[in-house]
């Protein structure tokens, strides 16, 4: 690890400050993620801003929702009555991810900011990788890609976002609070990640001297009846070969409103508008969700050792389904 | 038999372990330490051009950055192969040449280990590259053929003959991966000198090949060289080397007349010491119609690394598992640009008995005939490949008992016929065997006045319970409470000890353990005899037996008295013997055996695998503690239930790079993979194999559980996975 400077932030004003003030600062929650790239030297921020003492870890229901501070931890936000009864693929996201030592220590928006796994961007030492170093080249591409992307990527990366969390709130229709020297501003959870396109290093809307407070997720019927589903290659611990967050509102059999996110095969968290299209006023029956995860992975670009992502995506999106709408439990 | 052995009996260090109080190797430090930090190599193959040390030396609290250019000399270390203890030929830093990435290209010593670490950061080394020989798949052609003690073939009768007029065959390859140990504790060494002494605190399974090892290449006597090693957090063959930042570390301390401290970290585990070698390997099968085997051929090759040939003996267990007049094996080996493999858990039998076991199921799929019966037409009664009686052999029984627990005569025959809701179930066995050895060990033995004991012998307690049931064998012969014996052990100042390897060690010092005790009661009856205060004076020797902490008439438990007024009485405060146990029977044919049963349950759709029930029956000799025997068999099966379905090691093809080196990546099973195991204890009585009757149970536990997964996989889907791991890509 490199050395680096480390000070605690009092307010939100203050941290915002901090960062202004450059030296490649760095906030720090839990830290579950940021010091592991420290000692990997992917990450070498001059300073730390440690802002575990601001208060933003209250997890509340609004007149429209609800509103879960930056701070607060993985496992509270899952274990939240809240959550549990009117979210449940949010609380099932986060119990699915990591272990429970790192779900103690993890907090909701450092969650968000989360890197990738890909082993070419964890590594300082592969010479490639347009992500870590932009312009010198892909190694994953002609690599290791078993756990990459299949949506969303580019010829420059095919990196996975990893998180779990992030997924399920771009399907229930999130909304990123942050809050910089010009103010706070709203950020939608499916416009915060950014595809990779040509500057993969470019991951996420939040600017430089931006800091994260609150994460607001809507009341809605197909939230209530929401459910996370990840498919991997250990029964915990361990990152999604793919998963969908999938939501449905029924009337009778007829589905009223719909949403549907993968995760582990997207660029960023990858919420189909074209899925829920296609289920939104049908009846529920497993040809359906079977449409609606066809047209779901209709780009997909699947990668050498990936081509397997495809269909278990599309078995992922069709179980999801089954469950939520109760076709299957 | 005393209640001594083969109960229970709690680990004698457990309390220091779960409270803390157990310092391993790397927990050590010494007055003026530094910190060792090593730099790898981020290619995989050519030369380095130059290296650009400047800026490391200038970092704070920098003592000494050490590359090729300025290494000390040493001597060659001999390697484990020519009987030494080193793991590789190479020695640290030894010239340009790059071999494997990850290989040490650098030493960065500092005050502190945050210091040296991110000096470490700052060292830049330019090479001249060359394209990477990177897989085993890529250069099968160029396999060579290579035996790993012996020669690299064996054959009975003519196998290809038969095969090739055989009524039923099977001929497939079976392909597993490249495995890293992966044990628990990190290698880690401290290294003091003072003057021409040395003294070493370093995480091994071998410690006296340490010592021989470091003696040689720092040329100092042996006497001079201390390897200290009392706790070991899992080695799985990994430290039954020196690795060669141990000849690093030492050769730095002596540099600088300071100690150093050098932990591996998790990463460098990946490329500073062995692996277990990826293998393909070809099984042939012939059999007559009523399943009898009339010829197996097994060809297998192997990864090894460019400058040395370590060769995974896939087919040691295929020569002696099954009665067949007609057999041919060989092992060949391709050189890659990884590091030199070595021994892991079973080495050889573990990826050889997936190929064979799975190509038994395979053919008996095609008979029509029960697995397990196939396996008891083919039983071999004698040895088959030499001929040999075995010292024992309980295989039926574990078929017998394990099926019978399993309820296997329930089984479904024809694949996707058994279901549980919508989930597809399968059963599936498989055969489990491992060899019985044994090496030279010695032992003293200490009888002190006041009724305690100490046993002393160089071992190596790696977490599976050595000083634990040394010290109960040792209170079941001297009739002593084993709360009254302290057994001394990972220390080169003691009695000799053999490699803790090759599921041998409880055989070998053991047999040291029981000679030294005969001993010290044969002196002690010496005494009695001759004292005219005893009341065995004049007694026959042959008619004095010991029991209970005492001497005694034969046949007569009142005519006696104890160790301590023997003692006593001729103001000795101890008496202690020395024994020094060589194996011997050479007339029997000595292996533990065992059988596997596993139930999985696979998704149809998501084609997860679960292993939901696994029932184990070992025959293996005498069990000496029912406790760290079932720890050692869950272990085993949980490392094969894991080498099943996800362990391995991802070697980028272009690079020759290891790209899953960490716990998140290189996967392992975690409690939520592991449901029922249940290991059956086979009651045997071995008389023949080693004087203390036990067959040794680290390795056999995880032989064979790959196959029988696979199996059952296969009976659960119709999908004969033939390459580990079984992940769902395989069965989708």
């Amino acid at each position: 690890m490199q050395p680096f400077e480390y000070s605690r932030a009092r307010s939100t004003g203050e941290a915002v400050t901090a960062l202004s003030a450059g030296r490649q600062s760095k906030l720090v929650a839990g830290g579950t993620n940021l010091l592991d790239l420290m000692k990997e030297h992917v990450e070498t921020p001059g300073r730390l801003i440690d802002i575990n003492d601001l208060s933003m870890s209250g997890i509340e229901a609004t007149s429209t929702g609800v509103r879960i501070g930056a701070l607060a931890r993985m496992s509270d936000t899952a274990a939240h009555d809240v959550i549990r009864a009117r979210f449940p693929a949010l609380s099932e996201a986060l119990l699915l991810s990591a272990s429970p030592q790192l779900r103690n220590m993890a907090s909701i928006g450092g969650n968000l900011m989360q890197r990738t796994r890909c082993p070419y961007f964890r590594d300082i030492s592969f010479a490639a990788c347009n992500k870590r170093n932009p312009g010198s080249g892909c190694s994953a591409i002609s690599g290791e890609n078993r756990m990459h992307a299949i949506l969303g990527t580019s010829d420059a990366c095919i990196a996975t976002h990893p998180s779990d969390f992030a997924v399920a709130l771009a399907a229930l229709d999130g909304v990123i609070q942050v809050s910089g020297p010009k103010g706070a501003r709203d950020i939608a959870a499916v416009d915060f990640h950014l595809l990779p396109g040509n500057s993969p290093n470019r991951e996420h809307a939040l600017a430089a001297d931006e800091i994260i407070t609150a994460i607001l997720v809507p009341a809605a019927a197909h939230a209530e009846r929401s459910h996370y589903l990840k498919v991997r290659d250990r029964a915990s611990y361990e990152f999604a070969l793919t998963s969908a967050a999938v939501g449905l509102a029924l009337d009778g059999t007829t589905i009223r409103s719909a949403r549907v996110a993968l995760g582990g095969v997207g660029t960023k968290p990858w919420r189909s508008r074209e899925a829920e299209a296609v289920l939104t006023g049908k009846s529920i029956s497993d040809a359906v969700f079977r449409e609606a995860a066809e047209t779901a992975l209709k780009g997909a670009r699947p990668q050498r050792q990936n081509g397997f992502k495809v269909e278990l995506a599309k078995r992922t999106i069709v179980r999801a389904l089954q469950t939520v709408s109760g076709v299957r439990t | 038999m005393s209640a001594n052995i083969g109960k229970g009996m709690d680990r004698v260090d457990g309390r220091a372990k779960v409270t803390g109080t157990a310092r391993f190797a790397a927990e050590n430090k010494s007055p003026n330490m530094v910190y060792a930090v090593l730099v790898p190599s981020s290619i995989a193959s050519g030369k380095i051009k130059s290296i650009d040390t400047a800026a490391a030396e200038k970092s704070p609290g920098v003592v000494a950055v050490i590359t090729h250019l300025n290494v000390p000399k040493m001597q060659k270390a001999k390697t484990f192969m020519a009987g030494g203890a080193a793991g590789e030929s190479r020695m640290p830093l030894e010239g340009t040449e790059i071999h494997h990435s990850g290989q040490h290209i650098a030493l960065v010593a500092a005050n502190t280990f945050e210091q040296a670490t991110a000096a470490a950061m700052l060292i830049r080394a330019s090479y001249e590259e060359r394209k990477p020989r990177a897989t085993l798949g890529r250069h099968r052609g160029d396999a060579t053929p290579k035996g790993m003690f012996g020669p690299p073939e064996a054959k009975r009768g003519d196998a290809a003959a038969a095969f090739a007029s055989a009524d039923v065959k099977i001929d497939e390859v079976y392909r597993t991966p490249i495995e890293h140990h992966n044990m628990l504790e990190p290698h880690g060494i401290v290294a003091v000198w003072e003057g021409d002494r040395l003294t070493v605190h370093d995480s091994s399974q071998y410690i006296f090949g340490v010592q021989t090892d470091l003696a040689e290449v720092f040329s100092i006597p042996v006497e001079s060289v201390r390897v200290l090693s009392p706790y070991v957090g899992g080695g799985f063959g990994c430290k039954g080397e020196a690795w060669p930042h141990v000849f690093l570390a030492v050769a730095t301390a002596r540099k600088l007349q300071r100690p150093v401290k050098l932990a591996l970290t998790r990463k460098q585990l990946f490329t500073s010491n062995g692996h277990r070698p990826g293998t393909e390997q070809r099984v042939a099968l012939g059999s007559g119609r009523d399943g009898k085997l009339t010829s197996i051929i097994h060809e297998s090759i192997s990864n090894t690394s460019m400058f040395d040939a370590f060769v995974e003996p896939c087919t040691v267990a295929t020569q002696m598992l099954y009665a067949t007049p007609n057999l041919h094996s060989i092992t060949k080996v391709v050189s890659v640009n990884l590091g030199t493999p070595t021994f892991m858990r079973a080495p050889g039998e573990t990826p050889g008995m997936f190929a064979l076991e799975s190509a038994l199921d395979e053919l008996a799929w095609k008979l029509k005939i029960d697995p397990v019966q196939l396996r008891l037409i083919n039983h071999a009664d004698t040895d088959p490949q030499n001929g040999k009686p075995w010292s024992s052999k309980s295989l039926k029984q574990c078929y017998q008992q394990g099926g019978d627990r399993f309820g296997w005569s329930k089984r479904k025959a024809e694949p996707r016929s058994m279901r549980d809701g919508r989930l597809l179930v399968g059963w599936g066995m498989a055969s489990a065997t491992y060899p019985t050895y044994q090496q030279p060990a010695s032992a003293t033995v200490k009888i002190l006045a006041d009724g305690r004991a100490v046993v002393r012998s160089g071992a190596q307690e790696m977490g599976m319970g050595t000083a634990t049931v040394q010290t109960q064998l040792a209170a079941e012969l001297l009739g002593i409470p084993e709360s009254n014996i302290r057994f001394e052990y990972g220390d080169t100042k003691l009695p000799n000890a053999p490699v803790a390897g090759g599921s041998m060690q409880t055989a070998s010092v053991g047999s040291a353990v029981q000679g030294a005790v005969f001993g010290v009661i044969k002196k002690l009856t010496d005494l009695a005899i001759r004292d005219t205060a005893s009341p065995l004076y004049r007694t026959p020797a042959d008619q004095v037996v010991s029991g209970g902490g005492r001497l005694h008439l034969k046949g007569n438990r009142e005519r006696g008295e104890s160790f301590s007024s023997i003692l006593t009485r001729h103001y000795l405060p101890s008496i202690e013997a020395q024994f020094d146990a060589k194996p011997g029977n050479e007339k029997y044919s000595a292996h533990a055996f065992g059988a596997h049963f596993i139930e999985v349950a696979v998704d149809p759709d998501l084609a997860r695998v679960e292993v939901r029930r696994v029932v184990s029956a070992f025959a293996a000799g005498r069990i000496l503690n029912a406790k760290t025997a079932r720890s050692q068999y869950l272990g085993g099966i949980t490392q094969g239930i894991g080498m099943a379905l996800m362990e391995q090691t991802h070697v980028d093809e272009n690079l020759a790079r290891i790209t899953n080196a960490n716990f998140a990546e290189y996967l392992v099973p975690v409690n939520a993979d592991i449901r029922s195991i249940e290991p059956i204890f086979v009651e045997e009585v071995d008389k023949h194999a080693n004087p203390i009757g036990v067959k040794g149970i680290g390795e056999i536990g995880i032989v064979g559980v790959a196959a029988a997964v696979a199996n059952a996989v296969y009976h659960a889907t119709g999908k004969r996975v033939r390459d580990l791991p079984i992940t769902i890509e395989k069965l989708l």
